[in-house]
């Protein structure tokens, strides 16, 4: 009974609601998703000009040494200082991340607004294309793929932003299938409008901040996918290195060095909690309905 | 008699999966500088009638004419340059993500009307003044805005190509009861001043009483009743308009006998 | 006797008043109109009377059913009256009905709950309450699903609703607003004659001065929150005090004119 009572009183008495952004950057979510992204950003740019060790420092005298004023994070059994691979992997990361959500929303974005404006015909067939993929897993995707054409970067990205895409498309088009309800649309087809001004007038600028809050869930999705594939050593081929090859290797050690497996991990988690803080606090500043009931609900 | 402008043959139109037809042979004729009002309850088929008159859904069977050529036959532009619609609730009409001046400006850059942004900035100004609203308004975005204010942007919009025609589907009944006459004032003025041809959907007889010189009751996909507002109003032929007319509230009749 | 009084309530969301120090009472068969637009506060005034704001908003003031102060009252509390002393029925019936029961079970839960009748007999009240209500077929309606039925089916089911428990006071929050105006005109007449047999004292809330002016006898003009105007209806109607209700009268009766060319004083 409750929910058709809020709605009533929203519709009659709800005072118009500024479609703009306005004090949202105090949202506690994005502040702390934000913050915990830039330490991850951070080790990535650092590591473009500075790190501990170089890649390939091996120091045979300390092998699976716990951490220490000379390995911060310790090292492995081939004596490689672990927080410079935690610093390389934090690039290697970030970069597939960001690469493989471009893919996506590069096929995404143009196939779910193909689906929402076309006639149900070809809705229909986009539709069914996108479930397909949706339940298809990303990482035997992934995995068919690296089997054909051998393990490289360039195939991780495309495996994961063919595979996060689908629910890219699927978001596309559910969203601008509800902006193209808006009578704004029908007006702007009175006005004589054609349909590439409508996409880019009209259906985009309405639909954007939506897009924006699955981009960084995509990225959280790119970045466990990098690991998982890397893990399965399946990813970026060594001596690149990936928080999940690290994950990997630490594990035939894990009773002795039982650092070498946390710190890759805690990596991931914190990317991965961060990229989701930040997608809740970003639809939190970008939706101002949201923003008001959970305002409400707060008190 | 002048030709009709607009009209339509013998429209029906049938929706998929409906045991019945929205429209079912309707005949409408609209002539020059006249004022039509298309009324009936929900569901009559009024706004799916209003639809084909706009060109953007098609009969199932029948015909569209527009200054006696079949709708195919006329250009595009041409078309939508004369013919522009008001529609029923504002919040929906206006992109809330864009300043009033790009909504109103939108028809003259869609339509290549006026050659440069200075001269589209001056016809933006020119009917944001005709509906009652500041020029500076066009800075400001639709939530800005009152429900009637909203509803002036988008007549504002209407008139900016300068159309013959201007149809309107349900123009007051999202706004407020102390707005609505208002609303009706400037849409009469407005129909006046430029010698506009106005086709009105509405729910309300009085509405249409106050714009329409001809009146068109439908029921169920059907006109029931067709002819000069005054005569229908006070002498119904059909015993639906009598229906709807008697069912419309009002205040008692004694207190409306004083001056 | 004074069933339901409300005395300074005020709603503050935010910080910023909606509704401001409003004061009114209501008895058994009494007819009491509120008038206002979107955003006068006059909806949530009538939710603020059942306990039923949504989370956010602060009260004040005093809401006093049969005596008994209820403002801030525990959830518990409120629902001893909600249905039994006071009902309401709202706007769109659509949203206020369970779309997945049968509408005679829907009639028949309060009964049960306050009434304690066991399921045969409320099941019996709910089909005795379609036929008050004019439904058609009742014995076979009850175990139609709301969306079966036409929007002034639906309204009239939730008036049955409202009214199955015998309730002092009925709160209708635009009850006609969503329906076409012959459907309206029935269910106006419908509740004229409900509210005369049942002797329940009546709070008609709706933005239509004609539609509040056939029905009740005393005049409620709210806008931005405030009570601008309260009196009998026809002293409202000829004497509006309010510059508002000046103006609500003014329009109200152009349009009747207009409605009705035969009477039409002036010509346009």
């Amino acid at each position: 009974m409750s929910t058709p009572l809020v709605e009533a009183v929203e519709t009659i008495e709800a005072p118009d609601i500024p479609d703009r952004p306005r004090r949202g950057w105090r949202s506690p979510s994005f502040v702390v998703g934000a913050a915990l992204l830039l330490a991850i950003l951070a080790l990535a740019l650092v590591s473009l000009v500075w790190s501990p060790y170089g890649l390939d420092h091996t120091d045979p005298t300390a092998r699976l040494a716990g951490p220490s004023g000379q390995h911060w994070a310790g090292t492995d059994r081939l004596g490689r200082d672990q927080f410079t691979q935690l610093m390389l992997g934090a690039r290697t990361a970030v970069w597939i991340g960001l690469a493989s959500v471009a893919v996506a929303f590069a096929i995404g974005v143009p196939l779910g607004l193909l689906a929402a404006a076309a006639g149900r015909f070809v809705e229909n067939a986009v539709v069914g294309v996108i479930d397909i993929v949706i339940a298809f897993p990303t990482l035997l995707l992934a995995m068919l793929l690296v089997t054909v054409y051998g393990a490289s970067t360039g195939v991780a990205i495309s495996a994961i932003g063919i595979g996060v895409s689908a629910e890219v498309a699927r978001l596309t088009r559910i969203s601008a299938s509800r902006v193209f309800t808006e009578d704004y649309v029908l007006a702007a087809r009175t006005c004589g409008t054609g349909p590439l001004m409508i996409l880019a007038r009209h259906v985009l600028p309405n639909i954007w901040h939506t897009l924006l809050v699955q981009a960084t869930l995509a990225f959280g999705i790119a970045v466990i996918a990098e690991a998982s594939l890397s893990y399965l050593g399946l990813g970026t081929p060594p001596p690149a290195p990936s928080w999940g090859r690290m994950l990997q290797e630490a594990q035939s050690t894990v009773s002795v060095a039982p650092w070498n497996v946390l710190l890759p991990g805690l990596a991931v988690a914190v990317t991965v909690v961060g990229v989701n803080l930040l997608g809740d606090g970003l639809r939190e500043i970008l939706d101002p309905q949201l923003r008001q009931q959970r305002q409400a609900a707060d008190r | 008699m002048r030709d009709p402008i607009l009209s339509g043959y013998q429209l029906t139109r049938w929706f998929p999966g409906r045991t019945h037809p929205a429209l079912d042979g309707v005949d409408v004729t609209v002539r020059p500088g006249t004022s039509l009002g298309i009324v009936g309850e929900s569901g009559a088929g009024k706004s799916t009638l209003l639809r084909q008159l706009l060109g953007v859904d098609r009969p199932t069977s029948g015909e569209i004419r527009f200054a006696g050529q079949p709708l195919n036959r006329v250009r595009h532009r041409e078309f939508r340059r004369q013919v522009q619609v008001v529609f029923q609730d504002p919040r929906s009409s206006l992109n809330p993500r864009m300043p009033v001046a790009s909504i109103v400006a939108e028809p003259l850059r869609s339509l290549r009307i006026g050659t440069d942004r200075a001269t589209r900035a001056e016809r933006v100004a020119e009917v944001l003044t005709a509906v009652g609203l500041r020029p500076e308004d066009g800075r400001r975005y639709p939530h800005e805005f009152s429900g009637g204010q909203r509803q002036r942007i988008a007549i504002a919009r209407a008139l900016a190509p300068a159309p013959r025609i201007l149809l309107a589907d349900e123009p007051v009944s999202a706004l407020d009861v102390s707005v609505r006459l208002q609303i009706i004032d400037l849409l009469r003025d407005l129909v006046d001043q430029l010698g506009l041809t106005l086709v009105l959907v509405s729910h309300d007889l009085a509405i249409v009483s106050q714009l329409c010189q001809e009146v068109l009751v439908m029921r169920h996909g059907r006109v029931v009743e067709h002819g000069p507002t005054t005569d229908v109003l006070t002498n119904p032929a059909d015993e639906y308009t009598r229906a709807l007319l008697a069912a419309i509230p009002q205040l008692p009749l004694d207190l409306l006998e004083e001056p | 006797m004074t069933v339901l009084e409300t005395t300074g309530l005020t709603i503050t969301l935010d910080g910023q008043p909606l509704v401001r120090d409003v004061s009114f009472g209501l008895a058994a068969r009494d007819r009491v109109g509120l008038i206002g637009e979107s955003g006068s506060g006059k909806s949530l005034t009538a939710l603020a009377l059942l306990g039923l704001l949504p989370p956010g908003m602060r009260t004040s003031g005093r809401i006093l059913i049969d005596g008994q102060d209820h403002l801030g009252a525990p959830d518990r509390q409120w629902r001893r009256v909600r249905g039994r002393t006071v009902s309401i029925v709202f706007q769109e019936p659509l949203t206020a009905l369970d779309p997945l029961m049968p509408v005679g079970r829907q009639i028949a839960g309060p009964l049960r709950l306050h009434q304690g009748l066991n399921r045969s007999d409320a099941e019996r009240r709910a089909i005795e309450w379609c036929d008050r209500v004019h439904l058609p077929d009742p014995a076979r309606l009850v175990r139609a699903l709301p969306h079966e039925l036409s929007g002034g089916q639906r309204q009239r089911v939730a008036l049955a609703m409202a009214l199955a428990c015998r309730p002092r006071v009925l709160i209708a929050d635009e009850p006609t607003t969503a329906l076409d105006v012959t459907v309206q005109a029935q269910i106006l007449t419908l509740l004229d004659e409900l509210i005369e047999e049942t002797g329940v004292g009546l709070l008609f809330i709706s933005h239509d001065l004609p539609v509040v002016a056939g029905l009740a006898r005393h005049l409620l003009v709210m806008r931005n929150g405030r009570l601008v105007e309260s009196g009998l209806v026809d002293d409202v109607l000829r004497r509006p005090r309010s510059d508002y209700a000046r103006q609500l009268v003014a329009s109200a009766a152009r349009v009747t004119r207009l409605a009705r060319p035969n009477v039409r004083g002036e010509d346009r």
